[in-house]
């Protein structure tokens, strides 16, 4: 709740900054106008200063709740309490004597018994503790251990701080929740602050340097590089028998009758079941191993692909068709002249929604079952609880999936540029 | 006979539902070697209809169609299209749209570079040949279009409302184009228009036809286009026959909607 809150707030603080020393957000013209008015979508322009600002905070609330050192203390959310921090207690026995004894507490991460501070057990029967816990755990406090007269002896904490206490009931000190379970035993837990712990969500700088570290030395046996590669080659080798299969056939399907009716209800069928249903099958069928993972792109490529192709055909201008029949044009000419440059830009739609498929579906594949591959670390890696492998895959499996937009893209620009523009 | 003869040609399309549409009714025309024809009429007349079929687009029902004493059976380069919208190739630059028809045959770039410069520099696009077709505006489109299929040499241009998406200014130097080509190329040309203007411009004879079901309803022979070649089209339409025959097309359009709209109402 607190992160949403002032994420919120840098939204319109950034804005309000940006606006108080640029002035308007956007000149008063006619385009203004347009939008105001809902009139055209093209209006609407990503403002990069936004852009930026909205990374810088995502980074920075990611290393202002897990305490970077990117950042300057200040910056900081309050931490988890460290250090020693010491509360009393007040022993009563049997028959009616209470007697007050200090416990010292040592916070530190990794703590060990030996972290513990030494102290004097002080006067009266209920003498001094100390004791050592890490971040972000309790620990029971068995106070009365080394007292005179103890629990058995029918000896009962009823104060901390001077704070009455009962079983069930907890105090709260300026370092620690201190609760008394059902038997009467403290628990120490000392405050955690607001930021996260490490197995939750590590800081951008661990995150980097297991970056760092999988990049150089590697991870289960291969290479970052090796990892990622082989989930691109995975996904390149089904992308591509996809298309080759899929753009003859819907050509086919786009040129001939008997084609379409014979493969409408496969394709028709097929498209809307999810490639990741059809996980289990695969590995029935055809292991774990790259066989499988390429036949299921392959299959979550084609459908794809193949409508695309469908659809370039079916889309050509008639009167196209018919200008190049009256300028002397073959059935074979037209073909490669006209209705397959024609259906180029669909067929780089299809390409680009079936890479962006395929990238996704190799993800999960790898989840379920790989030696090797962007997917398969993340999974390893999120059951030996470490975090931050999990984050770095993550981070670069959505690079590298926008990547590969940004590539298709730019291979749609320079090689059908007339695309939306006849 | 040299020229195309059009002979009792009817065409219906049957719907879906059962129904048919009698889109022409025998309908048959002349068309001599070097003629320039203008055809209006109220919409669903049949006149583009009427040009799909001299195309080869579409099969009539019954009639026959003679170019130069052949029978016309589906679309060749003899008879070049132009469309409303240039329907031109936008994977290929302005140049390799005006050579498509040489391509199309086999002929070499040496074959045919000479005639394509020389037909953009008619049309005034020399310095165009490189650009793709979607930097040019409208106007440029479908000069392009009349170079791609002049440079195919038909013997017959049809032209299916050519300037029809063409702002006013655009439209009139096209006119005067069409006019130009026409004289110096000496096509026969046959051009389907909305604008009454246009038609009695461009057309040599001018052919008025009628809906319900499409048919020639009258004919008109027009000195216009010959004064168009070599005079402003604006001094053309000041001639003192212009407008009196422009009040009595227009009259006689109008009484053929009204008499559509009419039917309609009674029908429903």
């Amino acid at each position: 709740m607190i992160p949403l809150l002032l994420y919120i707030g840098f939204f319109i603080l950034t804005f309000a900054i940006v606006r108080a020393l640029t002035g308007s957000m956007r000149k008063d013209d006619f385009i203004a106008r347009k939008t105001v008015t809902f009139g055209d979508e093209s209006a609407v322009v990503a403002d990069r200063r936004a852009s930026f600002f909205s990374i810088f905070a995502i980074f920075l609330l990611w290393a202002s709740f897990t305490g970077s050192v990117l950042l300057p203390d200040f910056l900081h959310m309050p931490g988890p309490f460290t250090g020693t921090g010491t509360f009393t207690y007040t022993a009563q026995t049997a028959d009616g004597q209470s007697d007050d004894a200090t416990v010292s507490v040592t916070v530190l991460a990794d703590a060990q018994e030996s972290d513990a501070v030494e102290v004097a057990p002080g006067e009266g029967f209920a003498k001094n503790d100390s004791m050592a816990i890490s971040t972000y755990r309790s620990s029971l406090a068995r106070v009365d251990a080394n007292d005179e007269v103890t629990r058995d002896d029918g000896a009962t904490v009823v104060a901390v701080n001077g704070e009455p206490i009962a079983p069930g009931g907890e105090v709260r000190t300026d370092f620690a929740r201190i609760g008394m379970s059902q038997r009467g035993t403290l628990n120490v837990e000392p405050n955690s602050g607001w930021q996260m712990e490490p197995i939750w969500l590590p800081a951008p700088e661990a995150v980097f340097k297991r970056f760092v570290e999988i990049a150089s030395t590697g991870f289960r046996n291969y290479t970052l590089l090796e990892h990622l590669g082989f989930s691109l080659f995975r996904v390149v080798s089904g992308f591509v028998l996809g298309a080759v299969v899929g753009i003859p056939l819907g050509y086919a399907m786009g040129l001939s009758n008997w084609f379409r009716g014979w493969f409408d209800p496969i394709v028709e069928f097929m498209r809307p079941v999810p490639p990741l249903a059809l996980i289990p099958l695969v590995i029935i069928w055809a292991g774990i191993g790259e066989g499988g993972k390429i036949i299921l792109l392959f299959l979550a490529a084609l459908w794809i692909m193949a409508i695309a192709a469908r659809a370039g055909v079916s889309g050509v201008d008639i009167a196209k068709v018919h200008a190049a029949y009256s300028l002397g044009a073959s059935k074979a000419q037209i073909m490669r002249h006209v209705i397959v440059p024609n259906s180029l830009p669909e067929i780089f739609t299809g390409a680009r929604v079936a890479m962006g498929v395929c990238w996704g579906t190799v993800v999960a594949a790898e989840l379920v079952a790989a030696e090797k591959g962007a997917g398969m670390m993340i999974m390893v890696a999120s059951k030996f609880q470490n975090t931050d492998i999990v984050l770095m895959g993550i981070i670069l499996i959505g690079i590298i999936g926008f990547g590969i937009d940004i590539l298709m893209r730019w291979c749609e620009r320079v090689l059908v540029p007339w695309k939306g523009r006849s | 006979m040299t020229g195309l003869s059009i002979d009792r040609i009817s065409m219906r399309f049957d719907l879906p539902n059962g129904s048919a549409v009698q889109a022409l009714k025998d309908v048959s025309l002349t068309i001599g070697q070097g003629e320039i024809l203008t055809v209006l009429g109220p919409s669903g007349c049949g006149k583009s209809t009427l040009l799909n079929i001299v195309a080869g687009f579409l099969a009539p029902t019954s009639g026959k169609i003679t170019l130069n004493d052949t029978p016309v059976r589906g679309p060749s380069r003899e008879r070049g299209m132009v469309f409303q919208k240039g329907a031109l190739f936008e994977w290929m630059n302005v140049r390799d749209n005006v050579s498509f028809g040489p391509r199309m045959k086999g002929q070499k770039p040496g074959d045919y570079a000479a005639e394509v410069d020389h037909l953009l520099e008619v049309v005034g696009l020399r310095d165009f040949k490189e650009k793709a077709i979607y930097e040019l505006s409208g106007g440029m489109q479908q000069r392009v279009a009349l170079a791609r299929c002049l440079a195919n040499h038909p013997d017959v241009i049809l032209m299916d409302e050519p300037l029809g998406a063409l702002d006013a200014l655009t439209r009139e130097k096209m006119q005067s184009l069409v006019l130009k080509l026409w004289k110096e190329t000496g096509k026969t040309i046959i051009l389907i228009t909305h604008s009454v203007e246009e038609a009695l411009l461009l057309g040599e004879r001018l052919l008025v036809m009628a809906p319900r079901p499409g048919r020639i309803h009258s004919e008109y022979r027009l000195p216009f286009a010959d004064m168009g070649v070599d005079m402003d089209l604006r001094e053309v339409k000041k001639h003192p026959d212009f407008a009196p025959r422009r009040e009595e097309i227009l009259s006689l359009i109008w009484d053929m909607e009204e008499e559509i709209m009419g039917r309609k109402e009674v029908a429903e």
